[in-house]
């Protein structure tokens, strides 16, 4: 670099490192402030052709930036997220900004309240711009299925960039934020942060509160961090975990220090490799690319040995049974009374609530309520939803039996790489079969880093995703940067 | 397991989730939902007898979930705040269309 003043755009022409921007806001080199105006200036000039923001929380991303300025000023220690410009998908509310969750049913709403996750990211400093486009009530796998367009891949505009969160994924590959926040249910983090060649944790389940999280499926929803590296990725995962008063089903396991735990060797550490993520229906440039990871791995000095989980194939119907009945439950709020869509052709209150629901819902999130609702009905309740959590409990505990083995199981986070827009929208089944390696640790609620792992010949990304058990993020972070590391 | 969707079925889960769909959407929908359960019928071929069901996994994890919060009177959002949402409101309450006719 040469060796001029460095000023806001420069900070924004090439990603930077969280650590870096804390120092350099620091060191009075750059401000806060005419960071995120940069940022919003990149946003202005390439969000039409990729459509990730939704909204921009302007006002509010600028007071904070200015604080951060002023603490800068007086030389007080910055917090970890200091200045950093972050995305928030559009499923956690903020107070007063609009909260579609990409549905229609929800346009125009404001949240009167902050979700949790929100709340810490700007106590740890976080300068948050916006709102980020998804799947519609986070349900897809493409991004395809939001009432607000879809978005589109930065890598190849002519493809998906994988959801529900594909504008978390998206914003952080095209450098429209440092960091975000998506969810992940069936694998929604992982597969769009694969996709679009950027991090992506899935938190274990009850790690980060989910507390203003407009829900899809309660037993499997989480809230996680896509970053440009994974150092970054732990960092916004130390600001947003732990428990919290307000969500009765987050943890009270101690929060470590995932970014200090990411810069330990992963030497000595057990991987497994279950061979049931390595057959039929695994595109052949993926797989090399992944072996490839895993010989890093074993150059790093991990002791890498096949296993089996023989169960995975089962995991996809499991998931669409089980996260189908719990969607048709928490979609039931949606009724266009207290907030939200109401249809204007109601003449009785059983009318209002039909139609609303009807004219408010996209296709997908009404094929899920219906599979739902089928599946918990009188006759088929025993046949479908307590069949599908019978079977989760056999891949859990297969999950739990193989970590009696090894410290970390890395597989291809997707099977192919990211596809065309509007390949996969006609057959919601072959959609579905998108996410069949991710929905296993959905299942099973233990922890998982996606990191880029290699390109195809086109140049489309290919991420590894490392898996470790309940409350295992510090080694999942730690075998990812070994990945991560090895460039490949 | 794997029986066929009818009309009939959708009409009735269209009435549990209070969900009307157009006279176009129903075709679709049960093309759609006889697919997925054809699909999703190969769980049948795993024996469960004896297996309790896991409806979410905090019982797997070493750390419990923490104990509750203390049982306090704390207040909540203002009806004001509140109200600003609300499709139709006098104010007070939330407005919905008659329910009993006279």
């Amino acid at each position: 670099m040469p060796t001029e003043t460095k000023t806001a755009s420069h900070y924004v022409e090439k990603p930077q490192t969280l650590a870096a921007l804390r120092e350099g806001i620091a060191a009075g080199r750059v401000k806060a402030v005419d960071l995120a105006h940069a940022y919003y200036a990149r946003i202005d000039a390439k969000n039409p052709a990729l459509n990730v923001y939704l909204s921009a929380t302007r006002e509010r991303a600028l007071a904070q930036a200015a604080r951060i300025d002023e603490l800068a000023a007086k030389g007080d220690p910055l917090p970890a997220l200091a200045g950093a410009p972050m995305g928030i998908k559009d499923v956690l509310v903020m107070q007063g900004a609009p909260s579609t969750a990409g549905s229609k049913m929800l346009k125009g709403y404001e949240p009167p309240y902050d979700c949790t996750a929100v709340t810490r990211l700007e106590a740890a400093g976080a300068v948050l711009l916006g709102k980020v486009n998804c799947d519609e009530f986070a349900m897809g796998s493409s991004n395809e299925n939001s009432a607000y367009g879809p978005v589109r891949n930065p890598v190849d505009t002519e493809r998906v960039p994988g959801g529900s969160s594909g504008g978390s994924a998206a914003a952080v590959a095209a450098n429209l934020a440092v960091a975000t926040l998506g969810t992940d249910t069936g694998g929604s983090i992982r597969q769009p942060a694969s996709f679009c060649g950027v991090v992506g944790v899935l938190p274990t389940w009850g790690r980060v509160s989910r507390y203003g999280l407009i829900a899809f499926a309660s037993s499997l929803d989480r809230i996680g961090p896509f970053a440009g590296n994974v150092r970054d990725a732990a960092t916004v995962l130390g600001a947003i975990a732990g428990h919290d008063t307000k969500d009765a089903t987050s943890s009270a396991a101690p929060v470590e220090d995932y970014a200090a735990e990411s810069d330990k060797p992963a030497a000595g550490l057990r991987i497994g490799v279950p061979e049931e993520y390595f057959s039929e229906g695994l595109d052949a440039e993926v797989r090399a690319a992944i072996e490839k990871g895993i010989a890093a791995l074993e150059a790093a000095g991990c002791a890498v040995k096949k296993i089996s989980l023989p169960h995975t194939k089962y995991a996809v119907p499991t998931y669409y049974l089980a996260a189908t009945a719990e969607a048709s439950a928490n979609l039931a709020r949606f009724d266009g009374v207290r907030y939200g869509y109401r249809s204007a052709r109601a003449g009785t209150l059983a009318e209002m609530y039909s139609r609303s629901r009807d004219e408010g819902f996209g296709a997908e999130v009404k094929r899920r309520i219906f599979l739902g609702t089928y599946a918990l009905s009188a006759g088929y309740y025993d046949a479908y939803y307590r069949k599908a959590q019978q079977v989760r409990r056999i891949l859990a505990e297969e999950f739990l039996r193989a970590f009696a083995e090894v410290d970390a199981i890395v597989t291809p986070t997707s099977p192919f790489p990211a596809f065309r827009i509007r390949e996969k929208t006609g057959d919601p089944l072959s959609m579905y079969l998108a996410d069949i390696y991710t929905v296993t640790a959905s299942l099973a609620g233990i922890c998982g880093v996606t990191t880029p792992c290699g390109t195809t010949q086109a140049g489309l990304p290919v991420g590894m995703q490392v898996l470790a058990r309940h409350m295992g993020e510090s080694t999942a972070f730690r075998v990812a940067r070994a990945v991560e590391s090895a460039e490949i | 397991m794997a029986e066929k969707v009818t009309v009939k079925d959708v009409e009735r889960v269209a009435e549990l989730a209070h969900l009307e769909l157009a006279p176009e959407e129903i075709e679709p929908m049960l093309r759609d939902l006889n697919a997925i359960l054809d699909y999703v019928a190969e769980l049948s071929q795993i024996d469960t007898t004896g297996v309790e069901p896991l409806a979410q996994v905090s019982e797997l994890e070493s750390e419990a979930i923490a104990e509750t919060r203390a049982d306090r009177q704390e207040t909540s959002l203002a009806r004001s705040t509140v109200m600003q949402q609300a499709p139709e409101t006098d104010g007070a309450f939330f407005k919905v269309p008659k329910v009993i006719e006279r």
